[in-house]
């Protein structure tokens, strides 16, 4: 913390026990927050766009924006969740070590979206108790409920087994790179800056998760079969990813977005030549129904969302005015 | 922007300030040149080529503008505070740091001395991206030159529905085969060495191991 005083909510406090109360040191961790130097990594937050020129374009409604970065914050921030769960239990150090490192880039994107977001229309933010020092980013992270959150289903699905990861990872870093590629020429310069880092990540995500599809899908009976096992469960989610919600419309409109569906045919070749390489047929695939059409861009998720926003939100949420 | 508080002072003996606007940001410069990178100690900031720039604002304060090499860099919050407590070390006490998010940054801009840094480290340096339209490391640099069954897309349909599309632009290759980089053991120079993954102890590294020495190493990886 910056001017080094004891926060009223942080988790030491939680943790200092009752002997620490009634004495002037109240928080027996309070002389380590002093200089924050002592810590490898910044103890308070920071504004990730810090001096960066967020005002919206011209002719872009402000509202669309911030709702067109919630969707793409959401895609990687509930990714980048699901893939967090492999933490100490991936089949070797090294792709526990991988799929860390694409959780945290798919993270980083998601506080840069969802920063972006709410600078372009504060009305997004959730609101806090006034002396709330949670940032806007962590605000809609933890404060928002399922129906608010606007990610494609395939990201929130519950994690199956290594194959079933691979394979997911795969489908959304196809869809995403299509994506983010063209968000480079994006008008909002924010977003454009953040796609063009995005496309520098992704690029080693796809590569990473075909690798292994193309070995586990050529490797044993058994590695093949739980690979193929897994695309058939997860195709059914890929439509949704190409099918176009009004505010993707109005954003591609504007020059801010870029219409899912306009990547469909691209994202369909990459996929087309990683099964084509894995000699592994693509499987029919009826795309699974919304509620009345509407999916997860709509707010309508599976019920897996509202666990996996359960398990992440709660601690945030018992303690609004928590620094951490 | 965030905005130091004035909480250290001054290195004893350091100089006083220079006071022309152009001496102080060179001056600044200069020392917000040798503050290190938390994650690699052995390179500067400015080695790195994350300290992008250095102004003097028109109320005085100085400004130092700092890119990310990752989206998710976690050591953003660490090297703005390094900069921040060395400048006030050297009497500028009021120092804003900015994130710079374009140009994103690329492996390109570690400089000369960084890589000989690097290497005399044990840390294989990254070979140049340098090329790829988009700025990505699917180019003609380090990535290039997979045999099949890599295969490189053609140019997808420009689609001229949406107003973002970049004209012109042909899709980021997809590599199935080996990444080929033209890596050497930082240990004994061998070019017999292997891949162990394309994700290491940071975001910003592969693992490698040498046939040669059997030494395991880190290789920055190209973006």
């Amino acid at each position: 913390m910056p001017d080094g005083t004891v926060p009223e909510h942080s988790t030491e406090t939680a943790h200092a026990g009752p002997a620490a109360h009634g004495t002037d040191h109240d928080n027996a961790y309070a002389g380590l927050l002093v200089n924050d130097a002592h810590w490898a990594f910044g103890t308070d937050f920071e504004d990730p766009l810090a001096g960066v020129d967020t005002t919206v374009p011209d002719g872009v409604e402000p509202s669309v924006l911030a709702a067109y970065c919630l969707m793409l914050g959401d895609d990687a921030l509930v990714a980048s969740e699901r893939i967090s769960e492999w933490c100490s239990r991936a089949p070797d150090l090294e792709e526990d070590i991988a799929l860390a490192n694409i959780a945290l880039d798919l993270l980083g994107q998601a506080r840069l979206l969802l920063a972006r977001a709410a600078a372009a229309d504060p009305s997004v933010v959730p609101a806090l108790p006034g002396d709330s020092p949670v940032p806007d980013e962590d605000r809609l992270a933890f404060f928002r409920d399922d129906r608010q959150f606007r990610n494609v289903r395939l990201a929130e699905l519950p994690n199956g087994d290594f194959g079933e990861t691979i394979t997911r990872i795969l489908l959304l870093s196809i869809w995403r790179l299509a994506l983010f590629e063209r968000l480079t020429g994006s008008r909002d310069a924010v977003l454009a800056a953040v796609a063009a880092k995005g496309v520098k990540e992704l690029t080693y995500h796809r590569d990473f998760a075909g690798r292994w599809f193309l070995t586990l899908a050529q490797g044993t009976d058994e590695s093949r079969r739980r690979v193929t096992a897994a695309l058939t469960d997860l195709m059914p989610y890929w439509a949704e990813l190409f099918g176009t919600h009004d505010v993707e419309a109005a954003a591609a409109a504007s020059g801010v977005g870029v219409d899912p569906g306009q990547v469909a045919g691209e994202a369909d070749a990459v996929l087309d030549q990683v099964l084509a390489v894995s000699g592994v047929d693509r499987p029919e695939a009826a795309p699974r129904a919304g509620v009345r059409g509407r999916t997860g861009r709509d707010g309508l998720h599976t019920e897996a969302l509202s666990r996996l926003l359960a398990e992440t939100q709660s601690v945030a949420r018992a303690h609004p005015r928590g620094r951490w | 922007m965030v905005t130091a508080t004035p909480t250290r002072t001054r290195r004893p003996g350091a100089a006083v300030p220079p006071t022309s606007v152009a001496a102080r940001a060179e001056h600044v410069r200069r020392i917000a040149s040798t503050v290190v990178d938390p994650e690699l100690p052995v390179l500067t900031l400015a080695d790195l080529g994350v300290l992008r720039d250095v102004e003097i604002a028109d109320d005085g304060a100085v400004v130092v503008a700092i890119t990310p090499t990752y989206s998710g860099c976690p050591a953003m919050a660490t090297m703005r505070d390094d900069v921040v407590r060395r400048l006030q070390e050297e009497g500028y006490d009021d120092v804003r740091v900015r994130v710079a998010l374009h140009p994103a940054w690329t492996t390109d801009w570690i400089t000369p001395r960084g890589r000989a840094a690097l290497a005399e480290a044990g840390i294989s340096p990254p070979g140049r991206v340098a090329g790829a339209a988009t700025g990505a490391a699917g180019g003609t640099g380090g990535r290039a030159g997979a045999s099949a069954p890599d295969a490189t897309l053609p140019a997808g349909p420009a689609s001229g529905a949406s107003g973002a599309v970049v004209p012109g632009r042909s899709p980021v290759p997809l590599t199935l085969g080996p990444t080929r980089r033209a890596v050497r053991c930082p240990r004994c120079d061998s070019a017999d060495v292997e891949l162990t993954s394309e994700f290491g102890s940071t975001a910003c590294k592969a693992m490698y191991r040498c046939r040669a020495c059997l030494e395991p190493f880190d290789h920055v990886k190209e973006i």
